[in-house]
């Protein structure tokens, strides 16, 4: 009980501290009122249990823990179910190659890098209160947050600076939640009572906004699929299967299947397609469809003959960033830190997204960008493993430097090509040691976060601080890339990429290596010698022709 | 020695002809459609409508060759260097001087030695690398695994295939060209219409042919 209070007490303070997220943003301060319902509408559960019902949840809770400690009165091992789950360490080994990732570990072509940035970038976590990178996420069993994911009133939400903690009571105006809206105070009551398997909006409050804004970070996840039509996601539409995530992602103990960092590219592991929900350790497209998913036709054998070499996705996710919601596609921090004629920071608003909304093109905080809609996807052979560029690995700043690297060969039998949206960004690294930095961006009250001061140097000495990692003190910009394998907004069947999209001279496979693609190059070595043979025969025809003309001859002309 | 019009090809002849004329155009406008030479067709089309013509001309064929070996018409399409010389001079000169066609069509010989050995050359050759080429390349996936380089024996699959099409698209152009020599157009195209054309027949074939098989003969005008 005394870690309740003292973590409600944490959070108070930090809301308190945390002011407006979105600083640089000209948003006028506000305290909304609650959502009426969930964002997204899935399916009557089956559930034998009517929460509300329960008097163990009619009371006044003052803080996230309190809510938690009800839930594991009952659910005995959910707490430690989840605490070990990637949700809740943000930390993976990669199988593979050893490394350890995870959000707490990786530098990415956004924002950059959890450490040092704390209360920010933990508003995510699925739990409360972790505020130092350095350290475990804590490890009370009531520092998990059920209501995040199994909340279905639609009104609970986290703090966007608040370490994972909701707004209650006596919100200050100008804060907003971990979506950009502004906040609201939540009633948790109400929340605890209404819990349920996870919808749409559930995971999608936070997977929808990475990147610091809706659809900013993967391309393929954005408030689009709340309630998507279903040319936008043909699974996640109520209109068509009305999936929510788990119905792929199913999870076992609080452990889901699919992982971005180890990603099974095929699940050829089995001949007898699945059913939605059905048990299954993965979660790709062939878990359910198989591997021969096109009708025994004479069109769908020959498309069956594709998936030895291409990922579902690649032609049936003709493009990303559809629904209407714009993802980022460049960033560039090099140039962070403009102010305008007054001395304020600089803001510009430059990209038109399709409804209308006015998006940034350049932040002082973060530098200049550029937006996407429908995005065509970039395509790369994928075996499903990522390599990540750690903040100690060395870089080759002459050139691109990949932030992940896919891997795939063309001849390994696991390696599919597959569509990625390919981030473009402009980012610290260490000039004397080579390698990429840790920054130091958000803390409204140090003098070293660049959001609030605007000084690169102070920002990624303390952000090499808190990662713990050398720094020579000299910093520069170097291009990077970043790769993020599309996989959602599948597209209904009529909609997918047609045949000559790719089987065509600058198709979209274009100097795809370890494949033959008929249909690319009419004009290699065969094509001309055959040309030259059928000129030869046309030549030798006109000049029979011309021959006898001239002649004046039909030639035996005796029969008529 | 009578010249006679006598009904050289027979109703199933004339059918393969005329089916596989089709199927070849269609052949060749969706094939060179799909390998990017032209882009009046979609793609998966193409490629659709190119199999189910390829597959259905792989039937003609086979119910070809059935009736060429019960028929023994396939000795029809021997070789023969006997009269090519003659037959080759002719196109090269003596046509130009309004000669006539040195071959004469005999009963148990309907095409010209050179005829012959084009016709040798596209059914014992050409035609069979284009329809193994093309079984491969559409049973690629069948195949492909048990290769060490899947994609470069794909690769020369496609290429063969597709160097076939290119000698049958100059076949089909001198072909045509050809019919225009000697006795014109339509006198040439008539006999695959109609199944009659004029032969130089025997005594004893003639004597033959109107006892057993009357119906090839065409009644004389008297």
């Amino acid at each position: 009980m005394k870690y309740l209070v003292k973590t409600a007490l944490a959070a108070g303070i930090i809301a308190l501290l945390s002011g407006p997220v979105f600083a640089s943003e000209e948003a006028t301060p506000a305290v909304a009122s609650p959502p009426e319902g969930p964002r997204s509408i899935t399916a009557p559960g089956e559930s034998t249990a009517d929460h509300s019902k329960f008097k163990k949840l009619q009371q006044e809770f003052t803080s996230g823990p309190e809510v938690t400690q009800a839930c594991i009165s009952c659910h005995t091992e959910a707490s430690d179910q989840v605490m070990h789950s990637i949700h809740f360490k943000w930390e993976f080994e990669h199988p593979e190659t050893g490394q350890v990732l995870g959000k707490s570990k990786v530098i990415n072509a956004f924002c950059g890098n959890v450490v040092g940035n704390e209360a920010r970038c933990t508003s995510c976590h699925a739990g409360y209160g972790w505020t130092d990178m350095n350290q475990p996420p804590p490890q009370q069993e009531t520092a998990v947050d059920c209501l995040v994911c199994h909340d279905r009133s639609g009104q609970y939400t986290k703090t966007a600076t608040g370490a994972g903690h909701p707004p209650l009571q006596n919100v200050k105006p100008g804060t907003k939640t971990i979506t950009g809206a502004d906040a609201w105070p939540v009633d948790l009551a109400k929340a605890a009572q209404s819990v349920g398997l996870p919808g749409r909006d559930n995971c999608g409050s936070c997977h929808f906004y990475g990147g610091g804004g809706d659809n900013v970070k993967h391309g393929d996840l954005s408030s689009a699929l709340y309630m998507p039509s279903r040319d936008v996601d043909v699974h996640m539409s109520p209109d068509g299967g009305n999936f929510t995530c788990s119905t792929c992602h199913v999870s076992e103990k609080h452990q889901w299947s699919g992982s971005r960092y180890a990603v099974n590219a095929v699940d050829p592991h089995h001949d007898k397609p699945l059913k939605p929900g059905e048990r299954r350790d993965v979660a790709t497209c062939e878990s359910c469809h198989s591997e021969t998913p096109h009708p025994a036709n004479i069109m769908g054998m020959k498309l069956n003959d594709h998936t030895d070499k291409v990922a579902c996705q690649t032609c049936h996710i003709p493009a990303f960033a559809r629904g209407g919601v714009a993802t980022k596609t460049f960033w560039d921090w090099s140039t962070a830190g403009k102010m305008d004629e007054n001395g304020k920071p600089l803001v510009l608003h430059d990209y038109t997204q399709s409804d209308g909304q006015e998006l940034h093109t350049y932040l002082a905080t973060k530098g200049d960008f550029e937006w996407g809609e429908d995005v065509k996807p970039y395509y790369a052979w994928f075996d499903g493993q990522v390599r990540y560029t750690l903040g100690g690995d060395k870089i080759d700043p002459s050139k691109p430097v990949d932030v992940n690297q896919i891997k795939g060969d063309p001849n390994d039998g696991s390696s599919r090509i597959w569509p990625f949206k390919k981030m473009i960004g402009k980012q610290a690294y260490d000039t004397k040691l080579d390698h990429l930095v840790y920054t130091h961006v958000w803390g409204p009250t140090t003098d070293t976060a660049f959001w609030t001061n605007y000084d690169w140097g102070k920002a990624i000495e303390a952000g090499m601080k808190a990662a713990g990692v050398e720094y020579s003190g000299e910093f520069g910009f170097v291009d990077t890339h970043m790769y993020w394998p599309i996989t959602h907004m599948v597209a209904p069947a009529d909609e997918a990429v047609k045949c000559g999209m790719c089987h065509s001279e600058n198709g979209r496979l274009e100097g795809m290596a370890g494949v033959f693609l008929p249909g690319t190059d009419s004009m290699n070595w065969t094509g001309i010698l055959g040309r030259l043979i059928v000129l030869a025969a046309l030549a030798g025809v006109l000049l029979h022709t011309a021959i006898r003309i001239f002649a004046g001859k039909k030639g035996d002309d005796t029969h008529g | 020695m009578a010249k006679r019009c006598v009904k050289v090809y027979p109703r199933f002849e004339r059918l393969w002809h005329w089916s596989q004329v089709v199927l070849i155009v269609v052949l060749m406008f969706t094939g060179f459609g799909i390998n990017g030479l032209h882009h009046t067709l979609h793609f998966g089309p193409a490629v659709m409508l190119h199999t189910i013509a390829a597959l259905a001309l792989l039937v003609l064929w086979i119910f070809a060759t059935f009736w060429l070996f019960t028929t023994g018409t396939w000795r029809q399409f021997i070789p023969s260097m006997e009269g090519m010389m003659q037959v080759a001079l002719f196109y090269a000169w003596g046509v130009f001087q309004g000669k006539k066609h040195p071959y004469k069509k005999v009963l148990l010989r309907k095409h010209n030695p050179l005829q012959a050995a084009t016709y040798f050359g596209l059914k014992w050759f050409v035609f069979p690398a284009i329809w193994s080429t093309g079984l491969l390349y559409l049973t690629y996936n069948w195949w492909g695994a048990s290769v060490s380089e899947p994609s470069f024996a794909l690769w020369v699959v496609a290429n063969l295939h597709l160097l076939s099409a290119y000698v049958i698209a100059a076949f089909v152009i001198v072909h045509v060209y050809l019919l225009t020599v000697g006795h014109g157009f339509r006198a040439h195209v008539r006999p695959m219409v109609t199944g009659y054309d004029e032969v130089e027949l025997t005594a004893e074939e003639e004597a033959y042919l109107a006892a057993d098989e009357p119906w090839r003969l065409k009644p004389q005008k008297s």
